[in-house]
Order: C-alpha cells, then structure tokens, then sequence
C-alpha cells in the first residue's frame, strides 16, 4: 500500500491513486484531487455527486452506477459527463475517496 | 501510472438483432464513454431492431440455433456444460423465457433495458447511426427509429466517421 501527500494530509492509496480509507478524506483532499483530474473548481452540483457517492460506497461498500447517479442522485446522465469530463463514474470516486469502480457499466 | 497508449476512439457494429447480440454493444459503448473514449454504433442489418421505436424493447434471446446456450440459466441450475436442447427452443414461449430469464439477470446488474439503455448511451454522447443500406431494403426512415438515432449513414460515410477509430465487430 502506498501513500501520498495531498493537501497536507498522508493518505494511504492503491495502486491506481485512489483513496483505500475513505474516512481519512476531507473536502481540502476532493479539492486537490478535482484540481489534478482539471476540474479547477468543485460546484454545488459536484458536491451532490460526491456525497451521493460516498453514501452509498458507506451503505453498500461500493460506488453507485451511472444509471443509480441518474435516477437517485437528482443529477443527469448528461450533467455527469460535463462535471466530470473524460469519465464521470472514475473520477467522481477519485474525488470522493472511494474506491476506483469494478463495474462495467 | 500506465505506459501504455490508451484506446482513444470507438466504432461499433451491430449487426444482429437479438437481445444477447445487441447488449453487447451497448455495454461496450457506454463503458467506453465512461472511459472517456469516443464511441459510436453502427446499427446495419437486423441490428437495426434495437433502433426501431416498434422493436427495441422487445428484442429475443435466440434459443434456436443458438449452439452455445445452455442450461446454466438462474433458476435452472444446471451445469453449464448441458446444451439448450435446440428442439425445446422452438417450442412458443419458450424464447420469450430466456428473454425474460435474462432480462431479469441483467436488472440485477444494474443493466437497464434496451430503450433506456439508449438513452443513457445518447446522454453519455456516444453516436448512434442507421445504416443506409439496411434502412432502404427494411423501407424505413428516421421517423422510425428512437430519437436518439443521429442519422443514416452509407458504409463510405461510416469509415469516414470512424477515421483513427478502433473499428468493433460485434
């Protein structure tokens, strides 16, 4: 297991850079994270996507689909893309502290 | 991370019509796009049935003539060794059994159906064409198909389209 710097803090981090522990994130480590994937700046809409999926990584263990985020997190298909261009479901859980995402769809 | 060159751009075909034909290239599609890669599907032949407004939700599992189902469908637990007997699959209702078995299993994955489907692949941005050909010989035209169809394309037009593409066959 690896660790990183980001911003200011030690996390621990799988092989793909993404969080292992995600109780040791904070808003401080989503923006650093959004600011590496070029996202300068985390939007209210973001932020529902991030919660959304770090509450279900908490009840479930893993990271919602695209389709779950459409229906249940009240952001659409379409706006996830443009929030989160080049792979919404990846970087939102980059950003979030989760877990990197196993499905395929 | 990563050394390798990644894949930048998709060009899918689907070219039959069957349930377990036509989700394939969806699933490829919309996993490219949450890649961030570029993706596009063809849609020629009877794999035009999962674009037409009248078929797309109600595509079959084929179970004639299809050498490779078997018996390991939920429910029936059984090894997945044990053919579909092609003989049963002719029996009426029984294509509509597997299609519900899988359509079932598939939900449970999270898989939406084929109308929704294409829905969220349009909303993702991948391009999804008629092609020309099969839509002059089925005598069709774009009132027919889900509006998530952006054009019909001949195949010059769809190798044009599909220019530094990985072109996909499925």
């Amino acid at each position: 297991m690896a660790t990183r710097e980001i911003a200011g803090a030690t996390v621990e981090v799988d092989s793909d850079g993404y969080m292992t522990d995600h109780k040791s994130w904070n808003k401080e480590i989503a923006d650093a994270f959004a600011k590496e994937q070029g996202i300068d700046e985390l939007t209210d809409r973001h932020n529902i996507v991030i919660e959304f999926m770090r509450k279900e990584f908490e009840e479930n263990g893993t990271g919602p689909s695209i389709r779950k985020l459409n229906k249940q997190s009240g952001v659409s298909t379409k706006e996830l893309y443009q929030l989160f261009p080049g792979g919404p479901a990846k970087k939102a859980a980059l950003i979030a502290g989760i877990p990197k995402p196993q499905g395929c769809i | 991370m990563s050394e390798y060159e990644p894949v930048k751009k998709v060009s899918l075909v689907c070219a039959k019509g069957g349930l377990e034909e036509v989700y394939p290239s969806l699933i490829m599609a919309n996993g490219a796009r949450m890649e961030g890669i570029d993706a596009s599907i063809f849609f020629t032949f009877f794999g035009l049935n999962a674009i037409i407004k009248k078929t797309h939700n109600n595509l079959k599992v084929a179970t004639v003539g299809n050498a490779a189902l078997n018996m390991a469908m939920p429910m029936l637990k059984m090894p997945i060794t044990i053919p579909f007997p092609t003989l049963l699959g002719a029996i009426p209702g029984i294509s509509n059994f597997a299609t519900w078995l899988m359509k079932n299993e598939m939900e449970k994955l999270d898989v939406p159906p084929v109308g929704e489907f294409l829905e969220m692949c349009d909303d993702a941005g991948v391009e999804i064409y008629a092609c020309k050909m099969t839509v002059d010989m089925f005598k069709l035209t774009m009132d027919d198909f889900v509006p998530q169809v952006k054009g019909i394309m001949t195949v010059g037009e769809f190798y044009k389209k599909s220019a530094g593409a990985q072109i996909i066959f499925t």
